[in-house]
Formats: structure tokens, sequence, C-alpha cells
């Protein structure tokens, strides 16, 4: 059956091939073109956010001003949160979706594959607009990425092109939710219901919901700024009757769910690969649902946790407290069920499973640090420390960035047809998990000691800290060479077979290796993903 | 939902694909509701520190077995030109009972200039029983060219305040008005 479902594409592949140069990647619908090119586009931001925090740690690595001014630094800061946040993590998972989920539920392409040109086409401008505030007086934007008011009405000329530059990339990113929800509903192989649906499918479909329901409140929040910078409302100016302290409250509004929009579609892919490489079903898969869409609901109510300091009534601290700390027991569902998932599998650890092993372990220890920051009284202390400096990238980095590298390596011989190599990947591995500690860990105790966060200098004390924080981002930032060393050479090896793994399951693994630029004309039945390995 | 995916997407998609929209469309409107939302609920919580700006009426009804202590911290927002104090740092003041208090305010420009001050009150829990009666903030303040000038307050700390509550903050920011009085004209 799978071999004739593979002729019949590659017949069908011979009249509709890709156009060739660079028309190909401009005008392409192609679900899978569209991926790479996310994917890739992540990959060029992930780097250029990553020189930006190589500027940072450059800075820091010793006490007093080495390198850059200030106001310089501070930019640095707000570019990288911003460019990593929008054009690095997120434009991976959608690329990711892009990629995997038409092929995972048995789709022919993306319900809506004009849209989909469309809303990758975006971001390469809207990243473009910002970068190039870099080059304009009174420099890039320095007010931090959450561009609270008063401060960020401030910044110079590159204001409006902020402003800008974040609508374009909410548009991107509503059109891109839209498309995944409308693929997911509409576009499932016929006995595929929906808690068949593998987990990392169910992840986005959730995603995408929060990301329609938040990305427009926060394309509400800078576009009242730009009417308060430029148009005489006051809604966030004392002195008009406005409160800057309400920009927090919608900012957060979007910005905490938000943060679930970078976790939960790398929730879905570690579900998808300690199974495979744990050789057993995933423990709870049901569960998993649950547990999601329950941390999914929660994240809409918990968002003042990010401004205990504001200074609000002892029964708001107590509610955003508790419902902060509920948000513990989903989460540990999920942990508890890829521990589950492991417990007397038959593992193996390749590159992928390694990534996803260090995701499960380093992401808790993000959670925890999260856990003590929910803590409303001892946050006031923590408060814009590098303590939070050090949870966020925690759950951020060995986090979403962890098993965004995760499911490259998974699916990397489905997308090329041959065999990344496994020496590298695991060399890339070890370095990434060995520095990612050395840079982040550190900072834990520099906030726990007071170091505040977004400052160029500081005092003495917090040096040696510092020092090897630094030396382990140059680390991770060479380490991360490795991987582009990965990619340039995936053609090299081994070809890869269909299934790829062992025993993996899904029925991306049913169409050949490389997948064909069209794959599931015609709908598959879901069994036979099953069949195929049982 | 067995049907649906038999089809080809077509109008199943496109009413989906509009229902979404309408979604995204109405969370942009909900970022906007936020603000009078906000207004609501800081209005019944004293929440921001948000106390009055129009005059409240109140009775006296002294209680004089407590004493509370006002304190006064002025503010004058970045850069404005102003000089802006309170005459006195503090008072004891028995609830129930009028007070008055004057601050002073001097214009450090050779221009007429309007200023606007901006009341909050600490803790959230006193916000709302501290009342005041007359205010130099409910209305914009004119200076001629360097005119300084001392203007009144007039409150009444509210009986019912809170056992734990015996410090009360008022604090005043002064804000330059040029931009907000100038659209009050467009």
């Amino acid at each position: 059956m799978t071999t004739a479902v593979a002729e019949a594409q590659d017949a069908h592949d011979e009249h509709h091939g890709p156009e060739k140069g660079f028309r190909r990647w401009l005008f392409t619908t192609n679900h899978k073109d569209i991926g790479t090119l996310y994917l890739i586009f992540s990959l060029i931001m992930f780097f250029i956010g990553g020189t930006m925090a190589l500027v940072i740690r450059s800075e820091l690595m010793q006490p007093g001003l080495q390198f850059v001014h200030p106001e310089f630094f501070n930019s640095m800061t707000t570019m990288h949160a911003l460019i990593m946040v929008f054009g690095a993590v997120m434009p991976a998972f959608v690329g990711l979706a892009n990629w995997m989920i038409p092929m995972m539920i048995g789709a022919p392409d993306m319900a809506l594959p004009r849209m989909n040109n469309w809303s990758f086409w975006i971001l390469p401008v809207a990243f473009g607009i910002l970068l190039s505030t870099l080059f304009m007086e009174g420099g890039a934007p320095a007010g931090g990425w959450t561009m609270y008011p008063p401060l960020i009405l401030q910044t110079g000329d590159a204001f409006p092109f902020l402003i800008f530059s974040v609508h374009l990339m909410g548009i991107s990113s509503i059109m891109g939710a839209i498309n995944i929800i409308v693929t997911i509903l509409n576009m499932r192989a016929p006995d595929m219901w929906l808690l068949k649906m593998p987990i990392f499918v169910w992840t986005w479909l959730i995603t995408a919901y929060l990301l329609i329901a938040v990305m427009p409140v926060l394309a509400g929040a800078v576009t009242m700024l730009l009417t308060d910078q430029f148009f005489g409302t006051s809604f966030f100016l004392a002195a008009g009757g406005g409160d800057p302290v309400m920009f927090q409250h919608i900012f957060w509004f979007f910005g905490h769910p938000e943060v679930y929009i970078m976790i939960l579609p790398a929730f879905g892919v570690v579900s998808e690969i300690i199974p495979t490489f744990s050789r057993k079903p995933l423990f709870g898969h049901d569960s998993m649902v649950y547990a999601a869409s329950c941390i999914a609901f929660l994240s809409f109510i918990v968002w003042a946790h990010h401004m205990f300091t504001v200074g609000m009534p002892l029964s708001g601290q107590l509610f955003f407290m508790f419902a902060t700390m509920l948000i513990a027991v989903p989460t540990g569902v999920k942990v508890f069920n890829w521990v589950a998932t492991m417990w007397r599998g038959s593992m193996t650890f390749e590159t992928p499973m390694l990534f996803a092993l260090a995701f499960v372990f380093l992401f808790t220890i993000g959670g925890f640090s999260g856990l003590m920051l929910a803590i409303a009284p001892a946050d006031i202390q923590y408060h814009d420390t590098y303590f939070v400096v050090a949870h966020f990238h925690y759950v951020l980095v060995p986090g979403s960035i962890f098993a965004i590298m995760a499911a490259a390596y998974y699916w990397l011989p489905k997308w090329t047809g041959h065999m990344y190599n496994e020496s590298l990947g695991k060399l890339h591995f070890w370095l990434s998990t060995i520095f990612v500690n050395v840079t982040f860990f550190p900072m834990h105790f520099l906030g726990l000691a007071g170091m505040p966060r977004r400052i160029p200098d500081y005092s003495t004390q917090f040096a040696d800290f510092n020092l090897i924080a630094s030396i382990g981002a140059l680390g991770f930032g060479i380490s991360q060479l490795v991987f582009v060393y990965v990619l340039l050479t995936a053609k090299k090896g081994a070809t890869a077979t269909d299934r790829v793994w062992e025993a993996p399951k899904g029925l991306e693994w049913t169409v050949p290796s490389p997948a064909p630029y069209h794959t599931f004309d015609t709908p598959p039945k879901a069994r036979i993903a099953e069949e195929a390995f049982e | 939902m067995n049907d649906s995916t038999e089809k080809k997407p077509g109008n199943d998609s496109r009413s989906l694909t509009g229902k979404l929209l309408l979604l995204a469309a109405a969370m942009f409107g909900f970022g906007y509701l936020l603000v009078p939302l906000y207004d609501v609920f800081c209005e019944i919580t004293g929440f921001g520190g948000r106390t009055n700006t129009v005059a409240e009426s109140s009775q006296e009804n002294p209680d004089f077995s407590r004493s509370i202590r006002v304190e006064f911290v002025t503010t004058v927002n970045e850069y404005a030109p102003w000089e802006f104090s309170a005459d006195r740092d503090s008072m004891e003041v028995t609830p129930g009972k009028m007070y008055y208090a004057t601050f002073t305010a001097r214009n450090l420009t050779d221009d007429k200039k309007v200023a606007q001050a901006v009341p909050s009150v600490a803790p959230v829990s006193a916000s709302g029983h501290f009342k005041k009666i007359e205010c130099f903030c409910f209305t914009n303040q004119e200076f001629r060219a360097n005119e300084e000038r001392a203007m009144p307050l007039q409150f009444i700390v509210d009986p019912e305040l809170p056992e734990f509550v015996d410090t009360i903050t008022l604090q005043y920011t002064f804000y330059d008005t040029v931009r907000v009085s100038a659209n009050d004209e467009s």
C-alpha cells in the first residue's frame, strides 16, 4: 500500500514539479516549500539575535563600560528579545507546522495555500523594517521588548517603524494560525478523529487559537502607543487622564499566552520524539491534550504575575499567585507522562532523543524557577533581576529552542532523504547543553544576589558569575555553527529509509524520504500508519 | 466531521476562515475594551492609587479614638520646568474631621504655562477613604510667566478607614499640559 501511494505520487511529481529559481520560492504555495522558507528564515534570525546576545555578553564580561554605549546596549537587549521571540522561535514552529501538519494528518497541503505564502513573505519585510531601525536617528528601540510607556515613547525616529513591524508580525502570525486551524479541522484523513491526532498537531491547534486570541490584543496595545505619540490620545499618559500601568495589563494579557505559544508546540515535538526512541506509545495521549488545553486556559488569567510590583491589592496578588501556581499541575502531568513513556522502554539516544531529554530536564528547572517567581512576596525581591533572565532563558533556550533542534534532527532525514551526520549531531548536542547551562545557571545566583537586568554595567561583586556566563554564551554561539555545518552537509549522508527510525508512529513516515513535492493527493486511511508498523 | 474531510476544502474552509478572522477582529476590539474595563475596575477597587478627581461632599463626624498620619509627596514630571512642593511634609489627622493643606508651585519659564496635578493615594485600601473636598487637582492650573502660587487642598479621612491603616500617602505628579490642552482646542 505504501509503495503504491509513493509510486502514484512520483508519477504525479513529473507533471507538477516546482518552478525553478527564485520564482519557486517567491510564489510558492506548497506547504513544504513554505515550511522550508520559515525554517531558514528563523535560523537566520536566530543568528542575528544571537549576535546581539553576544554583544550583550561581551559588554557584561567585566564591570565597567567596555565596548558599547549604554543606549546601544539597551537597543541590543530590546532587539535581541524581539528578534528571538517573533523572528526565531515563532517562525520556526510555524515552519515545522507547515512541513509536518499536512503530512501528519494526511492532507495534500495547507487549507489556504495562497494566504500561507503571504503570511511567510510578510515576515522578511517586518524584520527588514525592525532591523533598519538600527541605523536610524536616535537608534533602535531601547525601551525593552515589553515596550512600556512612557519610556518607549522616548524612542527616536525608530518608534513608528517598531510599531509597524510589530503589526506586520502580528498579521503574519494570525494568518498562519487561521491556516493551521482550518487545515486541522477540515482536512484530516477520513478516519482520524480529533483525539486520534498526533500530539504535535494537537498542541499546534491549541497554540493557533491562542495566537488568534492574543496577537490582536498586542496589535491594539501598540496601536494605542502609536496614537498616544502622534494623534493626541492619552491611553497611557497620566497628564491626559490615562494610566501607564494599564499598558502593562494589556501587554501581559497578550504576553502571558505568548509564552505558551512558544512552548506548547515544543511540548508537541517532544511528545512525538520520546515515544519513538523509547519504542513505546506515548503514555496518556488524551491527558496530554487535556493538560495542554488547561495550560492554554490558565494562561489567560495569570498575566498580572509579571507586574506584582506595580502595587496591587492583596486579593489581586493572592489570586494571580495561586492561579499561576495552578499551572504547575497540568505541566506536571506532561512531565510525568514523558517520564512514564520512557519507563521500561527500550531507549536509544540518537540526537533528537538527546535534545528531547535535555528539554524535559532543563525545561523543568525553568518551571521551578517560575514557581519561585510566582510567589508574590518573594517576587518583589526577584522582579527585574537576573533571576528572571535565568528563568525565561531556561524555558526558552533549552526549552523551545532545544525542541526545535530536536524536531529538526528528527524530521531532517524525511525532508532531505539522507541521514545527517550523527556524531556531529551529538557533538552539537553536548556542546549546546554544556554551554547553555554555563551561560544561564550562574544568572540565578546573580539575580538572587540582586543584580538588575537590562544594565550595561554592574558592581564588582557580580564580576565572576558574569564572566562565566559570558564564556558560556560565546561557547553556545560557536556550537551552533556545528548545527549549520550539519545542515549544509545534510544531503551527504546515507540514504534514509521511508521510516527513518526504528519504530516511529504517524502518517509522515508512510511517505517516501525525501517527502515528494506533493503528498496525500488522495486521503490515506489513518489506520494505515499503525498497521504499517505493528 | 467525517463528511467534511471527504470534500475538497471549499465552502467549509471559507466559513471557518471567516469565523476565525472575525474572532481576530473581535479580539482587537477586546484590547480596546480593556481600557474602559480597567477604568471601572480601578474606580471600584482603588487600584493604581485611584482617588477622586472631582469634589466629593462629606459630613464631619470625628472619631477621636484614632490618629492617622497623612504624608504628602510631590513629583514633577520629567523635565517639566516647575518647582512644586507641599508646604508641610505630613500631618496628623483625626478621621472624620476636615483639614486644609497647601501646596506651592512655581513656573520656572518666561511663558504662560498650564499644569495638571494628578493625585494618587497609597495604600490601595485607603484610596476610597481619602476624600478630597476641594483640590487644585480638580482643574488645570494656569500660571503666568514665573508666577508662584499656593494651591489649596481640603480633605476628610473617612472614619470607615480600615483598622490596620495608620499612614496614608498622598502623592501628586505635576504635568505640563501643553500637549493635552492643545488637544482640547482641536
